[in-house]
C-alpha cells in the first residue's frame, strides 16, 4: 500500500479519537461528531485512491444510493423514535461487515482459488458471524422498540439449550470451514446459524432492558468492523472498530449497574415474566388516593420547589412539549424546577435527555440520579410522569422484590408525590409499586400529555 | 499474513481498545444517546472494506456484488448515523 494512503489512514484514526473525546462534553459534542465525520471522509477518500478507476462508477452509485437513504431517514425520524432508528442503522452496519467478510472470502478463496491462511480464515468466520448476529439482533430490537409486536419478553421452554446447540453448531461449521475452505457450504451454514442466533438471543429480552441490548449490539458491530480489518489487513478498520467495541461495552456496563443486574441476567431474559408469582405474595391491595387536575394545579401553585421525574410513559404519550410548557409556567411563578433523570429511564441510554432537549429544556436542569437523590427531602412536589419501577421504594425496602437493590430515585421522600399515569398497570418488572399506596402520594390518572396540558391551563386560569 | 504483521495488528487492537475504554468512561449520562448513535455511525467504518471489495473488476464476480451491497448498507449507516447524531446534538442547548 502506498505510504501516502497509510498516512491518510493514520490522520483519520487520530481525528476519530479526538472526535470521540470531544463527544464526551456537552458543549463540544456537536463538534466531536463533526470531526468524526471528517475522519470518516478522509478514510473513504484514502480507500478510493486504492481502487481501480474503472470501478468508480458503481462505487459512487452505491454510495449515492446508501447516502440518500440514510440522509432521508435521519432527517425525517421523530425524536421519540430515536432508539429504534439507532438499532436499525446498527443492524445495517452489522450486515455490511458480514457482506464484506463474505465478499473477501468469495473473491480470494472461491474465485481466485487462493489458499486461506489461519488468520484470515478465523477473521472471516468471526466477522461474518458477529456481523450477522448484530444484524438480526438489531433488527429484532428495532421491531421490539417500535412496540407493535414482540415487544415483551418472549420465553419458551428449552430456549437457552437451543441457543447453546446453535452456538456449538456454528463453531463446528467454522472449524469445518477452516478445514475445507474451498467449499462455501460450511461458511453459509455458519452464516444461517448466526442469523438465527441473533433473533433467538434478543427475543427473550423485554422492552425496558433494550438500553442494555442496544448498547451491546452497538459494541458487536464495532467488533465485526474490527475483524474485517484483520481480514483486509487494514489498521483504520481495526482501530475504529475497537473504539466502538469498547465504548459499547462500557455503556452496557453502565446500564447494567443502573439496574443492579448482571449482563448475564439481562441476556438470559424473561425479566418480569418469570417473577410474577414470587412477587404476588407481597402485593397487598394498595389503597390509593386520586387527585383531579384542579386540585393538582393548586398543589403546584402553593409549592416552591418541584422535581419532575420523566419515564418511558412520557415518551409514549409524546408529552415532552406539554411538560416543557408546564415547567415554564411554574418557573414564571418563581417555583424552582428540576428534572430527575434515572440512568435507565426510557428505551435507550440517555433517552429522556434527548426528548427533553428536543422540547427545548436547558440541559443544566436535568439532574442525574446521584446528584438529586438527597434533594427530594427538601422538595415540595415530585411529579412522576410515566415512570414506574425507577421510583419504586421496594427497591430499598423489600428484600423479596425482584427489583430489590436497584438504585432508584427517592421521590417518596418529597413532601407530596403526584404520579401521572394512565392506569394502575404494573411497570416493566411486573411488580406492584408500593409508592402508589404511600400517604404522601396522589395519583393523577389520564394520558400524560392531556393531563399535563389540563393542569397547565388550570394554573393559567388561577392567574398570578 | 506473517506473524510480525499479525502481532502488530494485535498491538493496535489492544491499545485502541484501551483508548476506547478511557474515552467513554467519563461521558455524562446526558450524552449517552448521541454517543451511542455517534459511535454507531463510526462503526460504519466497515465502508472502507466495502469499497475495497467493490473495487474488484468484473461484473460476473459474486464477490464484487456482495461488496457493492455492503457498500450501500455501510453508507446508510455512516450518513444516517452522523446526520441523526448531529440533529440530536443540535438540540442540546443551555438557556
Amino acid at each position: 500500500m502506498h505510504i501516502f494512503i497509510e498516512i491518510l489512514y493514520l490522520i483519520a484514526s487520530i481525528i476519530f479519537i479526538i472526535g470521540i473525546k470531544l463527544m464526551g462534553k456537552t458543549h463540544t459534542a456537536r463538534r466531536g461528531n463533526f470531526y468524526s465525520a471528517i475522519a470518516m471522509l478522509i478514510a473513504i477518500v484514502a480507500t478510493l485512491l486504492q481502487v481501480n478507476l474503472l470501478s468508480f462508477g458503481e462505487i459512487i452509485a452505491g454510495m449515492v444510493i446508501g447516502g440518500a437513504i440514510g440522509w432521508y431517514y435521519a432527517r425525517t425520524v421523530e425524536m421519540t423514535a430515536m432508539p429504534e432508528m439507532v438499532a436499525l442503522f446498527n443492524g445495517f452496519g452489522g450486515l455490511a461487515s458480514t457482506l464484506v467478510g463474505m465478499s473477501d472470502y468469495w473473491l480470494n478463496t472461491i474465485e481466485k482459488a487462493q489458499a486461506l491462511n489461519l488468520v484470515s480464515g478465523v477473521s472471516v468466520f468471526l466477522g461474518v458471524t458477529i456481523g450477522a448476529i448484530t444484524f438480526t439482533g438489531s433488527y429484532l430490537a428495532y421491531i421490539k422498540l417500535k412496540g407493535r409486536f414482540l415487544s415483551g419478553a418472549v420465553v419458551f421452554a428449552g430456549q437457552h439449550l437451543i441457543n447453546l446447540i446453535l452456538f456449538i453448531g456454528m463453531l463446528a461449521a467454522g472449524v469445518l470451514f477452516m478445514i475445507f475452505p474451498e467449499n462455501p457450504i460450511f461458511m453459509l451454514i455458519a452464516l444461517v446459524l448466526a442469523l438465527a442466533l441473533g433473533v433467538l438471543t434478543v427475543i427473550p429480552i423485554g422492552g425496558a432492558d433494550m438500553p442494555v441490548v442496544v448498547s451491546l449490539l452497538n459494541s458487536y458491530s464495532g467488533i465485526a468492523a474490527c475483524l474485517t480489518g484483520f481480514v483486509l489487513n487494514n489498521q483504520v478498520l481495526i482501530i475504529t472498530g475497537a473504539l466502538v467495541g469498547s465504548s459499547g461495552i462500557i455503556l452496557t456496563q453502565i446500564m447494567c449497574k443502573a439496574m443492579n443486574r448482571s449482563l448475564l441476567n439481562v441476556l438470559l431474559g424473561g425479566f418480569g415474566q418469570t417473577n410474577n408469582s414470587a412477587a404476588g405474595g407481597q402485593a397487598v391491595d394498595v389503597v390509593i388516593k386520586e387527585v383531579g387536575v384542579e386540585e393538582a394545579a393548586m398543589i403546584f401553585d402553593s409549592a416552591s420547589s418541584v422535581v419532575i421525574v420523566p419515564g418511558y410513559g412520557m415518551a409514549v404519550a409524546q408529552a415532552q412539549h406539554a411538560v416543557r410548557e408546564f415547567a415554564d409556567l411554574l418557573e414564571k411563578r418563581n417555583i424552582s424546577i428540576k428534572f430527575a433523570i434515572h440512568p435507565v429511564a426510557g428505551r435507550m441510554p440517555g433517552h429522556m435527555n434527548v426528548l427533553l432537549a428536543e422540547a427545548n429544556i436547558s440541559y443544566d436542569k436535568l439532574i442525574e440520579m446521584d446528584m438529586i437523590n438527597d434533594d427530594f427531602q427538601n422538595t415540595d412536589v415530585a411529579l412522576v410522569i410515566g415512570a414506574n419501577d425507577v421510583v419504586n421504594p421496594a427497591a430499598r425496602n423489600d428484600q423479596q422484590s425482584p427489583i430489590y437493590g436497584m438504585p432508584i430515585l427517592n421521590v417518596d421522600k418529597a413532601r407530596t408525590v403526584i404520579v401521572s399515569k394512565r392506569g394502575m398497570s404494573k411497570g416493566y418488572a411486573g411488580v406492584e409499586n408500593e409508592l402508589f399506596g404511600y400517604p404522601n402520594t396522589l395519583m393523577l390518572f389520564g394520558d400524560a400529555k392531556a393531563t399535563i396540558n389540563k393542569v397547565s391551563s388550570e394554573l393559567k386560569e388561577m392567574g398570578k | 499474513m506473517n506473524i510480525e504483521t499479525l502481532m502488530m495488528l494485535i498491538y493496535v487492537l489492544v491499545l485502541a481498545t484501551f483508548v476506547g475504554f478511557e474515552l467513554i468512561n467519563k461521558v455524562p449520562p446526558t450524552l449517552h444517546t448521541p454517543l451511542m448513535s455517534g459511535s454507531n455511525a463510526i462503526s460504519g467504518i466497515t465502508i472502507v472494506g466495502a469499497i475495497i471489495c467493490s473495487g474488484t473488476l468484473g461484473y460476473t464476480s459474486i464477490g464484487k456484488w456482495l461488496g457493492l451491497f455492503a457498500l450501500i448498507l455501510a453508507t446508510i449507516n455512516v450518513v444516517g448515523g452522523y446526520a441523526v447524531t448531529d440533529r440530536m446534538l443540535q438540540m442540546f442547548k443551555k438557556k
